[in-house]
């Protein structure tokens, strides 16, 4: 009687551990790869699309916007693309972002992800406040800044003189001729690619990147003094005091101080 | 009456929700818009998966009140027909997995590995897990390795290698696992066997005409419902029954049939 209670209990504590080790087993894979695929930051998402970790936690995947774009700019991320499963983004050499001004991308999403007020100004859609991205130029490979005259990028920019500039520039090579060197500004920039997809290298010289994969970060140690806007940010700034202890040696010692230069 | 009534009728639902969604994406048909995540009837009334929306809540996303509208439409609607109708009526891998299972009952596999090696219960554990990572992790955990979304996001929107998912579930419930992908994994499916626990439209079983021919139970994707088959007569109250008729209709006795719940009866016990 006594020997098959402990079997019985013995029988139980087996079932448990087992369902333990199956999901912590099953936990560890399933958790590695969802770290592993949202990782991959190199995705540009439709407009108005919330930060990547914010986007990546309320997008629902239902494709609404996909369905909505007229251009087939968007797509789903299928299995084997390599992206997190399922959400929107676009490939701007494909397709570009034709930026249309009604924005049918943006109100069809159910669940906030895609948020309109990121693309209006006074409650009117704005397609131009969009920051998909941010163009960048490989100015080694961008034959404008051979010398060469292009300007495609220039002409394709629906922000034309505004989000790309063109820089004029003496090329001292021929001594006859100018540089229009493209100039992007990531202020105004939207990242609509039209520029990626209308250059005639090989491989683009000028790409949209995300945002924060593309652009710096000053921090709060550095303010444009002379611009009252800038100023502002100075209320963020944190002052951190350290303390160095003083050395109690006179500092002219330092000069005989040979420790560990010379051999005995 | 037609044989198999309600298997061509499951088949015609599951193959023309997906036709609109297909047709939605493909040709801007306004009818049914987006997928079995998330989507948009009529232009209008919001339907949204309300697991995926518990994930989503469970890695701390902000819930529209589109998303919870919808979420509530379905849970409300599942909670009246019987939870698990979405598995039978709805779920493209129901053909999948059916196919699967009619393949193991005609090379006889059943009879050759007559215990399952896995508990149904795992369903539950699959869908515990799938909150606690989409907390750790803050995205909605299944929805990133779900071949059920998989599967409908590849028929509306593109496969890629969707297709791989198809193949391993079918292999998987033809050889490893009898109703392995939708009997035990599936935390869809264990979602929605806690939605169904109180719905209305059931199964009931009447003792007095079986013959024990035992047709149901072989046919059954979750047998272990119909444990009072010949044993008392009694509605299948399990809210894991996926409401898919098959039972009905193999039975050549009349002995099973749709009811609606006895709220009276259960008062009284």
């Amino acid at each position: 009687m006594k020997k098959e209670i402990m079997t019985e209990r013995r029988k139980f504590f087996l079932t448990v551990a087992r369902a333990m080790g199956l999901a912590a087993l099953g936990g560890l894979v399933w958790s590695a790869y969802i770290d592993e695929v949202t990782a991959s930051e190199l995705m540009l998402r439709p407009p108005g699309a919330l930060k990547e970790e914010d986007f990546l936690a309320t997008c629902i995947k239902c494709g609404m916007c996909v369905e909505a774009c007229p251009f087939d700019t968007l797509k789903l991320a299928k299995p084997g693309d390599n992206k997190p499963i399922g959400t929107p983004y676009f490939e701007p050499r494909d397709i570009p972002c034709y930026m249309c001004t009604d924005i049918p991308c943006v109100p069809v999403c159910p669940s906030g992800a895609l948020d309109i007020t990121k693309v209006s100004t006074n409650n009117q859609l704005d397609i131009n406040k969009a920051d998909m991205g941010v163009a960048v130029v490989d100015t080694k490979n961008c034959i404008a800044y051979w010398g060469i005259q292009c300007d495609a990028c220039y002409r394709a920019c629906p922000l034309m003189d505004q989000a790309i500039k063109l820089e004029y520039e003496k090329n001292e090579r021929t001594g006859k001729h100018a540089f229009l060197k493209p100039i992007v500004d990531t202020d105004v920039c939207t990242g609509c690619g039209l520029c990626e997809h209308a250059c005639v290298t090989k491989k683009a010289a000028i790409f949209v990147l995300p945002r924060e994969t593309a652009l710096g970060e000053v921090g709060d140690h550095y303010i444009k003094g002379w611009d009252k806007s800038d100023e502002a940010r100075l209320k963020n700034a944190h002052s951190e005091t350290t303390k160095t202890e003083l050395s109690k040696e006179k500092a002219i010692d330092s000069l005989n101080d040979m420790g560990g230069l010379l051999d005995d | 009456m037609i044989k198999n009534k309600y298997l061509i009728l499951r088949r015609i639902s599951q193959i023309s929700i997906m036709v609109l969604y297909f047709g939605a994406n493909a040709w801007g048909w306004e009818f049914l818009m987006g997928n079995l995540s998330s989507s948009k009837l009529l232009g209008t009334i919001p339907l949204s998966d309300p697991y995926a929306v518990m994930q989503m809540f469970a890695a701390g996303a902000i819930i529209t009140a589109d998303i919870f509208l919808g979420a509530l439409i379905i849970t409300l609607f599942y909670s009246i027909i019987g939870g698990r109708a979405f598995c039978s009526w709805v779920c493209p891998v129901n053909i999948i997995t059916d196919a699967a299972n009619y393949l193991r009952r005609k090379l006889g596999f059943n009879q050759i590995q007559k215990k399952q090696p896995a508990t149904r219960n795992l369903r539950y554990w699959v869908l515990f897990i799938s909150l606690l990572i989409s907390t750790l992790f803050g995205v909605a955990a299944f929805e990133f390795i779900s071949p059920v979304a998989m599967v409908h996001r590849g028929i509306i929107f593109g496969l890629g290698f969707g297709w791989a998912a198809i193949v391993v579930i079918f292999l998987f419930d033809l050889f490893v696992l009898k109703n392995g992908w939708c009997g035990h994994i599936c935390p869809i499916g264990g979602f929605y066997s806690y939605v169904g626990r109180f719905s209305l439209i059931r199964v009931k079983h009447e003792e007095d005409k079986c013959t024990l021919c035992m047709k149901c139970k072989e046919v059954c994707p979750e047998n272990q419902v119909l444990f009072m088959v010949g044993k008392s007569s009694e509605q299948v109250l399990s809210g894991e029954c996926t409401n898919c008729a098959r039972c009905i209709e193999v039975c050549d006795d009349d002995a099973l049939n749709f009811s609606i719940r006895d709220l009276i009866n259960k008062k009284e016990n």
